[in-house]
């Protein structure tokens, strides 16, 4: 059911620049990867972004969001730094992390993006530390945890949801289920498909949100975190969503036998950035999509021009002063 | 340290160090906070975390779920965003269920993340010892955790020494695995009143001798210290080590020590396989490799799960006795059946070190 709010002028360029920066950056990461200046795996989230941008748009600069190493849309969609992200897909000393952290654990702490991690789930708990930081600091405050759904299945997302409850911690988490943990599917790996209703028991609002719309994730996202911001507890939204692209890697795997293209079929009939693009005029659109194909060539230049870093960075932070 | 250790006539409990060091960092700094299953409770951890919570109250000092895998994960994520947790398991067999976190993120958060955070965070475990403990509340899996990058690992000995590591590392940026044993609760020594400093990385030459050094491993300190008195019998003189930190390990004190001995027996609270013995004896053998041969001996654990029956479990650990007939043998090899006075033994066995250390 594609929501009937519509949103006003401001919030349509808004959100649709945003859902069409994150497609575009990870559309010219696809098209770099062949030529293998990109030194990391890459976990594209094309098809998927109307979640990170929807959940993200309420935030303020002092909210934090965290994400799992199917990342770049919720780094970006925070406000990130591009080119430093690039320059870390290229394992360049001008990254976020001077190439220590390529695509799986971004990281942009002047932006209040937390650093990923490939360890699937791990860094759910991790938020609950930042959201218990947040909440004794009593300054309405929020964090948005972004997972798949795997990670939905390890044990410290059960943990954490109790205590996050408990606490009343200024947390929302934010399930992007795309139905595929690598190559298989929830029917697979669950015994009932009601998550909502499992989260729900640990005494915090739950809601699915179908069809991947962007507003409705918004509404939704809104909804919760200003009842955080009034010192409300955790809530949990699942957004049914889907990964157009191969797992890891810049490609389809359709053929592979897994999946179905007609999956990916229905997919695109929803796909969210069209949706807002047709929303705004020719002109508003074209002048929107102009500036962030500058942008990204900005990024990519900066990527390329920078320097690996010396070998003498090796021994570089593995403690702390 | 020695002398500023000397210096002070108040004795105090191992167990009442650790508190005190705990709650003089809380009142000097708001971010520190204390928390794990039963650190709240009228039990209090053994009485070391006792009175923290009447002192700073719920928000700073409070039980958790039986979580430890997230309450870890929660762990670093309050002190990548500023504060200075201190987790508390009453076991260390329990951070089994921690590995993923300390591991995965806490241990590599400042590399991984190019140094944008830092995970000021200390993990405070107790290993157990006798009382039908058995396999799974006997664990020293110290050198699990000095086998990664990223994390420090401390084992004090003593009261003065706990007081001091605990201090330290709260102050650390780093995760700091902070490794109690429980017969050394109750255990005194000289400890000063106002806070202080043991440095991380730095051991300590606690028994000065001439024959063989003997490097003990938190409560196996103490048995080395018991050891070193049988030998003196014996006319063999044992200088006896404690690192103290186990990573990053102070080295130069330990190849100090065996410059003057010429012999090493270390002795850990632990396997030996893969162990903190292994890598103390992989150190001193490339440093002296090539210049001159040291005999080098370990003693830990028996290969084997820790028993539950007191028949079984006194032949599982060292002791005082089969340290010093180790000891005894390496010095002299050629009169390897010493064996020390059965009635000094036993009086050694049970006499309690009070420091100085």
């Amino acid at each position: 059911m594609i929501t009937k709010t519509v949103p006003s002028a401001t919030d349509t360029v808004r959100l649709y620049r945003t859902l069409r920066y994150i497609r575009r950056v990870e559309e010219e990461i696809a098209r770099i990867y062949p030529s293998d200046k990109i030194k990391s795996p890459v976990h594209l989230s094309i098809g998927q972004e109307a979640i990170a941008v929807g959940a993200c748009d309420p935030l303020m600069s002092e909210d934090f969001v965290s994400a799992s190493y199917r990342g770049h849309a919720a780094y970006l969609a925070k406000g990130g730094d591009l080119k430093k992200m690039m320059a870390e897909l290229y394992g360049k000393k001008d990254g976020c992390a001077g190439g220590k952290a390529g695509s799986m654990h971004l990281i942009d702490m002047p932006n209040n993006v937390l650093g990923m991690s490939a360890v699937v789930g791990t860094t759910i708990p991790v938020a609950a530390g930042f959201a218990l930081s947040l909440k004794r600091k009593a300054e309405g405050n929020v964090i948005v945890a972004f997972m798949g759904d795997g990670a939905t299945e390890e044990g410290c997302f059960g943990e954490t949801l109790n205590f996050s409850s408990l606490h009343k911690l200024p947390i929302l988490f934010v399930c992007e289920n795309n139905d595929y943990a690598i190559h298989t599917p929830s029917s697979k790996r669950w015994a009932t498909d009601r998550l909502c209703e499992r989260v729900a028991t640990y005494g915090m609002p739950a809601v699915r949100i179908e069809d991947g719309d962007v507003l409705a994730i918004r509404e939704a996202a809104t909804r919760h975190i200003d009842n955080m911001r009034n010192g409300g507890g955790p809530a949990f939204l699942e957004c049914a969503t889907y990964r157009w692209r191969e797992h890891v890697g810049p490609g389809e795997d359709y053929e592979s036998g897994y999946r179905d293209r007609n999956e990916l079929a229905a997919w695109i009939e929803k796909d969210q950035v069209p949706r807002l693009g047709g929303m705004l005029s020719t002109d508003e659109r074209e002048a929107i999509d102009a500036e962030i194909e500058s942008t990204i060539t900005e990024a990519i230049a900066f990527a390329e021009n920078s320097h690996f870093p010396d070998t003498n960075q090796l021994m570089a932070h593995v403690y702390a002063e | 340290m020695q002398n500023k250790s000397t210096h002070s006539d108040r004795s105090l409990a191992y167990v009442d160090a650790l508190r005190e060091g705990m709650e003089q960092e809380m009142a000097d700094d708001p971010q520190v906070f204390v928390f794990g299953l039963d650190v709240d409770d009228h039990k209090a951890i053994q009485g070391s975390t006792k009175g923290l919570l009447e002192r700073f109250g719920p928000e700073r000092v409070f039980g958790t779920p039986l979580s430890e895998d997230a309450m870890t994960g929660v762990a670093i994520g309050a002190a990548m965003a500023g504060m200075r947790p201190i987790h508390v398991h009453i076991r260390m067999d329990f951070m089994m269920l921690a590995m993923n976190q300390l591991v995965n993120i806490g241990a590599k958060a400042h590399y991984m993340y190019g140094g944008q955070v830092k995970v000021p965070l200390v993990v405070r475990s107790m290993i157990g010892k006798s009382w039908g403990q058995g396999a799974q509340h006997s664990q020293g899996l110290h050198s699990l955790f000095m086998h990664i990058p990223g994390l420090k690992v401390v084992a004090p000995s003593n009261a003065y020494d706990a007081k001091g590591t605990m201090i330290a590392a709260i102050r650390d940026n780093n995760p700091v695995i902070f490794v109690e044993h429980r017969l050394l609760y109750y255990t005194e020594a000289p400890v000063p009143e106002e806070s202080y400093v043991v440095e991380l990385g730095k051991g300590r030459v606690c028994r000065e001798g001439d024959d063989i050094t003997i490097v003990g491993i938190s409560n196996m300190l103490m048995e080395a210290l018991r050891a070193q008195e049988i030998l003196q019998d014996a006319k063999v003189s044992a200088e006896v080590v404690d690192p103290i930190t186990l990573h990053p390990m102070d080295i130069d004190t330990i190849c100090e020590s065996i410059e003057k001995t010429g012999r090493l027996l270390i002795v850990d609270n632990a396997w030996t396989r893969c162990g903190a013995s292994a890598e103390i004896a992989a150190q001193v053998a490339e440093r002296f490799g090539g210049q001159r041969a040291i005999p080098i001996k370990r003693m830990g654990f028996a290969d084997t799960p820790c028993p539950t029956t007191p028949a079984l479990e006194d032949v599982f650990y060292a002791n005082p006795v089969t340290i010093a007939k180790a000891a005894h043998t390496m010095v002299h090899p050629e009169d390897d059946g010493w064996t020390p006075n059965p009635e000094k033994a036993t009086l050694s066995y049970q006499s309690q070190f009070k420091g100085p250390f």
